[in-house]
Parts: structure tokens; sequence; C-alpha cells
């Protein structure tokens, strides 16, 4: 056996035959993340040194928490190669049946609120994993179709009606409001979902299954990977999550309308993409999506600082999305290219 | 010489005693699609620590065989006996089960995902709080990997791995379920000569573990290196088992054709015009190499092979859906732009491609609108098309190819697949074209439609129009035409005339033995 091992070993070179590039370039894309949200600040810091004050700072994390929430579970879902469109109606019906239970119990417990605005976005998730990975509707329209049902479903439920905010608890508008160490609240819940997600998609086997399905839906299956039943959870987290947003949206404005949330769903996807998930599925993270989501608002506060237009924001969105997918396409090709050509030149000699 | 023709039970591998049971017997399995007969009588049997080799030409049913073993297709009749005990191969899971693990040609691994996870997904070793270890997870495959004596880094993504180390990878995930049996489903197709010797060198080792290994291949040299034992298939029936010492491969491709070609073929008496498609030194890196032929007006030329021989390529490649790399296609003395379907369509070629449902037709759209679909430039008005002129256009070759259908306004997915072949030849009729490039014209067609289809490519070549077919079925290729190219791993092989070709120096060229023995 070892005479086999020595006589591979010397016939056969050691050198890798992939590409190292990629798989580099996928390790780094959150430094890289960093490392433009530090350009954007430093910049902006340059132009107006106000940024970097305490109340400004503070805005910058907070602002984003929640969008970093939803991008959490967005990024489950898009990496088994599905997509979540509902999530910002969830957050925004979440929200409002929040604010009714204070209504009708003023002195219900925070974690009791947020517990209750994370069943109502859980059970929607639960009604889109069940179309999408029982039924096997695409998740592009399901969850289309949850985002205009659920938005509805508001309109009627609100009905002209809003929540007041002299009926949400002074300690439940402090948890949306208050600094922790200097650290918002919503920050900091935000940061613990990334931690415990995060951790989680690294280490589990269900974890690793919605990589996997993403990856190769295929081979998933004949891996004897339960797909759907996969697919179902990354869509219930997802809904989840969002639930869970709207109990934080209720706590930091304290006041809700039926339009809640409208158009969350773009922003987080752009988080999530421009963060480093593979639009098709299989590769991506946690804390990448959450870099994603804070870049953009890093982007967006620098715009503000410069007094430019409020539709320029939407457009440089827009721009660091199509970038962000050009470039892993862009990375995608050319591997390829490389690869056959390699392989045929092997061939050949 | 001690061929053994009556139940292919008698001879045993080396080392191995006759009464010793099989570890793995299939017994008489069969399977049909619909009326297709894909496998009518299956078997083989298979002992501990033996490379065996499964040997076949195109649709013999092995891959029919393998998918059974693999738990994909569940047999319609016979059984699969596992140290003499039938066994249900109900699902992929309950395959891997019972020990067999298949390796196919195309491995399917998660291309995100790293060789160790790809070798323990959904098995991956855990510690405290069931986390996965993956510190233990890449020792497990680095100690495969030095089993296998191939130095893999587990800790790599496998996006960009070569098909050689990606089958290495399927070994390594057979090896560590501890699979008794592997069936590797032309593992050597996509392989360079370092790579398959490698590969050799690992199915040595697995069989001195004990590990029994079926190994499917159409290059014979190869089977004769590798393997104890060859069984033949032909026409989805067993032939026989004979040992590789008992043999030699004119006798295996005699076995392995051995049928007359059959006398339903017209010849054609056109006498061939002038050049129509004059291809040269064709090239795409990686696919198919330096390829030059001919087409005449009134003629048909075959381009036979084996599967992944290259012959679709070369046909997207002429016909422009794929970039090439080199060489040039001419049609009529005319250069073709190249990656241009739209010039090859202005230059007069019509395209039948292999896969009709995918690629041939629309399915969810109308028969009429299906058959008129590459001719809306002539039938429309200011870029209007005219719904009467695609009816009668659509009519008339209904009534010329003799389609059976219900109305020319239902979906062509309510044809069946002789009469979708024939809208998609009517579809390119209707264009004139100089020159029909068809992608195996029968596949999938019952016999009476099928001659239909041989019928209409005769009459298109006596009105002078040239026909190039790529075919896998040997008699259809005999039979129809007037030459025929035989590529071998992207490479023309051998070019036969009518007289000249046979099924058995077909089958030489395109296993690469011709190459050989003329070097």
């Amino acid at each position: 056996m070892s005479i086999i091992d020595d006589e591979v070993a010397t016939t056969l070179p050691s050198k890798p035959t992939g590409s190292p590039i990629l798989s580099r370039v996928l390790r780094f894309r959150e430094l890289a993340i960093v490392v433009a949200i530090a350009l954007v600040f430093g910049a902006t810091y340059l132009k107006n040194s106000q940024i970097a004050s305490a109340a400004n700072v503070q805005q910058l994390l907070s602002g984003p928490a929640i969008i970093i929430l939803l991008a959490v579970g967005e990024t489950l879902v898009i990496i088994t190669r599905n997509v979540d469109l509902s999530v910002g109606s969830v957050l925004g019906l979440s929200a409002y049946l929040d604010g009714v239970l204070f209504e009708h119990n003023p002195h219900l417990a925070v974690p009791l609120a947020l517990l209750a605005g994370l069943g109502v976005g859980l059970v929607c998730g639960m009604v889109n994993g069940v179309i999408v990975a029982y039924a096997r509707v695409p998740s592009l329209v399901v969850t289309l179709g949850m985002l205009y049902i659920v938005r509805g479903v508001d309109a009627i439920v609100v009905n002209g009606h809003q929540i007041d905010p002299s009926s949400i608890p002074q300690s439940f508008v402090n948890f949306g409001s208050n600094n922790v160490l200097g650290i918002p609240i919503l920050f900091i819940v935000a940061v613990v979902a990334v931690a415990i997600v995060g951790y989680a998609m690294r280490s589990f086997r269900a974890a690793r299954d919605l990589y996997a399905i993403g990856s190769n839906p295929d081979a998933a299956v004949l891996a004897g990977i339960p797909v759907q039943r996969r697919i179902f959870s990354a869509f219930a987290i997802s809904g989840a999550l969002a639930g869970l947003g709207g109990a934080l949206y209720l706590a930091q404005l304290a006041t809700v309308s039926s339009v809640a949330g409208t158009g969350y769903e773009l922003n987080v996807v752009a988080a999530v993409v421009v963060g480093g998930v593979a639009i098709f599925g299989g590769s991506g993270t946690v804390l990448g999506a959450a870099l994603g989501a804070l870049l953009l608002n890093t982007i967006n506060g620098a715009l503000d600082t410069a007094n430019i237009a409020q539709f320029w924001h939407q457009a440089i969105a827009g721009a660091m999305l199509l970038a962000a997918i050009a470039f892993d396409r862009f990375v995608v090709l050319r591997t390829d290219r490389v690869l056959r050509v390699e392989g045929a030149q092997r061939d050949n000699g | 010489m001690a061929k053994d023709t009556e139940d292919g039970v008698g001879t045993e591998p080396r080392g191995v005693s006759p009464e010793e049971q099989p570890l793995l017997r299939v017994d008489h399995v069969a399977k049909s699609f619909g009326p297709v007969k894909a496998l009518i009588d299956g078997s083989v049997d298979l002992y501990r620590g033996e490379s065996h080799a499964l040997l076949g030409e195109n649709g013999a049913g092995k891959s029919t065989l393998v998918k059974i073993l693999a738990g994909v297709y569940q047999p319609d009749a016979g059984h699969v006996l596992l140290d003499g005990v039938p066994i249900n191969l109900a699902s992929p899971a309950a395959a891997r089960d019972a020990g067999i693990s298949i390796i196919y040609q195309e491995p399917t691994l998660f291309p995100d995902l790293s060789v160790a996870e790809n070798i323990f997904m959904g098995r991956q070793p855990l510690r405290t709080g069931r986390r996965i270890d993956r510190g233990e997870m890449n020792s497990h495959s680095k100690d495969v990997f030095t089993r296998l004596g191939v130095p893999l880094n587990p800790s790599r993504l496998a996006r960009g791995l070569s098909v050689a180390d990606q089958q290495i990878v399927e070994i390594a995930k057979a090896i560590s379920f501890n699979a008794q049996i592997i069936v590797m489903d032309e593992p050597t197709a996509a392989l360079t000569e370092v790579e398959v010797s490698r590969l050799f060198d690992v199915m040595k080792n697995l069989r001195e573990q004990g590990t029994a290994v079926m190994f499917i291949s159409h290059r014979l040299g190869e089977v004769f290196e590798a393997c104890q034992r060859v069984t033949v298939m032909r026409d989805g029936r067993f032939v026989n088992t004979s040992r590789i010492e008992d043999t030699d491969i004119d006798t295996i491709i005699r076995s392995m054709v051995g049928r007359d070609v059959s006398s339903m073929y017209a010849e054609n008496t056109t006498v061939p015009g002038e050049n129509v498609l004059e291809v040269e030194h064709l090239t795409r890196e990686g696919v198919f190499t330096d390829v030059t032929f001919n087409v005449r007006a009134g003629e048909i030329v075959a381009l036979a092979g084996l599967v992944g021989a290259g012959r679709t390529e070369v046909a997207r490649g002429i016909f422009g859906i794929d970039k090439v790399d080199a060489g040039t296609v001419k049609v009529g003395g005319k250069k073709l732009a190249h990656g241009s379907p739209l010039a090859a369509m202005a230059a007069g070629i019509g395209f039948v491609p292999e896969d009709r449902r995918q690629q041939g037709l629309v399915m969810d759209m109308a028969i009429d609108r299906n058959m008129a679909l590459a001719s809306v430039g002539s039938l429309s008005h200011f870029g209007l098309i005219r719904k009467a002129s695609e009816r009668s256009l659509a009519s008339e070759w209904a009534a010329r190819l003799q389609l059976k259908f219900g109305r020319l306004s239902n979906n062509a997915s309510t044809l069946s697949g002789g009469n979708q072949q024939k809208v998609v030849l009517g579809k390119w009729l209707a264009r004139k074209p100089r020159l029909l490039i068809i992608d195996e014209p029968t596949r999938g067609i019952d016999i009476g439609t099928k001659a239909e289809v041989h019928r209409l490519l005769s009459e298109l070549v006596a009105q002078g129009v040239a026909v190039l077919m790529i075919s896998s079925e040997l008699p259809e290729v005999l039979g129809m035409a007037d030459r025929i190219l035989v590529l071998h791993e992207g490479r023309l092989a051998a070019e036969f005339s009518r007289g000249e070709a046979d099924e058995a120096n077909i089958m030489r060229a395109a296993t690469g033995q011709l190459k050989k023995s003329a070097a």
C-alpha cells in the first residue's frame, strides 16, 4: 500500500487542480465589505466630522438593525436557492398586531411582546414553507403572493386605525431606543441573532444541508437529505425573524400604520446579495449579509451628509447590487473558462 | 475457450472458490419505460475482491441496470440478491445502506462545499452539543485519501476540481461508509492517461481490501488492464460472462455487436452533387479537436461514436449554438460567422436537436405555431405574424408528413413522440434547407414512425438536400448513411463509405481500438 502511495505521490504533481482564487475571494468577501464601510465612513468624516459623534454612530448602528435581522433569515432562504419576498409585509403585520396586543394588555412584559411578534412571523413563514417545499411552487411566486396577501390583511385589520404611541408602555419604548454601554439595544439584538445563526450555519448538520440543497439540488436528494423539511424550516425561520423585526419596529417607532415595512424586502435582498450570498444558492454567510446591510445603510448616511437627494440613494443601492452580482458571475465564468482550457492543455500535453 | 454462455455464473475470479456465493447477484432483471424495453434480461454476478467489466453498445441496457442498483429505478421483474438474500433497493438511501455505491461519469458533488463535507454530507462526525467536528471530518477525509494514495486537500472547495479528482472524492465517499460494492459508470471517459492509471491503482487497492468493483467502460483496452471478468450485454439482454484471460477484444466486440443489420433501409441512389457543408479544423477546447469533413448535396453523412465522443457538440458548433475556438464552417463555399444560429439559418441550415422536448419544441404552444416557428420571418408582414399563413403552412406540412394530430391548435405536448419529431422536422423543412443536421432522428420513437422518418430523410436527399445525421443506433447509421464519420474522444477516428462499414469496425474506431492498431 505504501508502495502505491509513494508511486502516486511522485507521478502526480500535488499542485491543486482547481482555482484557489475563487475560494480566496469568497473567504475575504466579508473583509472587503468591512473595508468598504470604513472607506465610506472615512470619506464622510473628512467632509463632515459630525458623523463621528456618538449620537450619529448610534444612529448608524440602530438604523439597519431591523434590516440586519431580516437579512439573517433571508440568507437561509437564499442559500437554498429560494427567495422570500414577503418579509416586509410580515414585519408590518407583526408590528401592528403587537401594537394591538399592547392596547389590550398595557402591562405586557417586553420578552412576551417580542415572542408574540416572532410567533406572527413564524405562522406566515410556515405557510410560505409549506407551499414552496411541499407543493413545489416557485418561491418567487409564492412569497410575492404572500407579500400582497399579508399587506392586504394588514390593511383590513388596521382599517385606518393607527397604533397610538401612548398605548405603548415606556419599558418597550426604552427597549427600542436605549443604549447599553453606548450601543443601541436593537443593534445588540441584531448582533446576537447574527452570532447565533452564524454559528449554527457552520456547526449543525441541518444547516449544512441548506448549503448542499442550494449548491446541487439533485445531489442533495441522492445524498439522502430531507430537502423539503429543510426548505420549510428555512422559510419558517425567515418568517419568525421578520416577525421579531416587526416587534422591534414597534419598539423603535412606537407607532404603526398599514404601510409599515413596505419595500423592506428589496433592501433585505440587496443587503444579502451585496454581502456575498450567491443568489443561485449554495454559498454565503449570515455575517456577510449583515455587513451588506450595514454597508448600504452607511452609504445612505453618507449621502445624507453630503446632501444628496433621496432618490439617488436607491439608485446607488441598485448599482451596488448589480455590481455585486456581476462580480460573482464574472468570477464563476472566469474560473470555468480557465478550467476548461487547462483541462484541454492537460489532455494534449 | 471455456467461455460461459449458459448462465454467466460458472467462472470465478482469482482466489475465490467456485462454491462461494457471489456478493451481489443481479438475477434476470427487467425494466420497461412505457413501450420501450430498456432492460429485458439483466444478469451479472459480482464476487468480493474482483473488478468486473460490464460492456455493451449504447442502448444495451447497462445504464438502466446501474440505475436499478442505485435504487433510482425499481425493476419490473427479477431480483437483486446480496449474499444470496433478495434485497429491495427502493431508494438511493436504501442502496447506500445495502453497501452499494455508484460513481457516475459526471460526479454529483456540492461545488460550494469543502471536499471533506462532500464526503461526509449528512453524516458529519459530531462533538458535544451535536456540533460538527470539522477537525475530525478533515482528518478522516485525509485518512481516506491516504488509503487511496491521492493527495487531495480535504478543506478546499469542490468547485474547480478536475473530473478525475471529483471521482476520487466520490470513491472516498463510498469508502467512508464502507461500501462493499462500487459501481463505476464510465469513470475513465473524461480522464487523461495519468489519471486513468491512478484510478486503476485505486481500484486495485479497493479490490485487495475485498471490495467488489463493477467497471463500465467503452475503452476495451482498459478493461483488459483492470478487470478479471467481463460481462457483455446486448439489446437489453445478458449475453455472456468470461474470464478476461479466456477472451480477447475481437471476441468481445463480436458479442457486443452480434446481430444482422436489418434490410429495412432503402439505399440512397442519388449521386452526390456539390459540397454544401465544409468543416475545417473545427476545435472547441476540451470538447472536440481539429474536426474536418464535408457533406455534399444529396448525401447522408452520419456522425457515429459513443455517448460523450463530442458528436452533438460538433453539430452545435456548426450551427453556432456553442462558440468554437478555432476552425471554419463553410456553407455553399461561403464562410459562416461563428457563434450565430441566425447566420446558420440564413445560410440554409436546419437543426433538429436530440432533445425535442427541451430544445426542439415549445411544448406548451400550439402545433401550428411550433411548425411555423422557424419561418416567422417569411410569414410576417411589417413584423406581424399572420395567423392564416401560419395555419396554411402547418396544414400543408402536416399533410406531407402524415402527422397524426387532434387539432392544429392543440399544444405540441399532446402529440406522441414520433409525431412531435415530425413537427420539428416540418418546422425546418418549411424553410427549404440546403443542409439538415439531425441529432438522434428516431430516439424514443416507435418502429412504425421510425420507418416514416427514414423515408422522409431519403426523400429529402433525393431532392438534393444534404443531411448530417447523428445517431447512436448502428443499424440506423449503417442503413441510412452514404458515408460514416466516427468520432472518438473529440477527434475524427475513421471515415467509412457505405460499402466498407460494418458494426465491428465502427465500434472498433469508436472505442479507440482502430487508432491503436494503426499506430
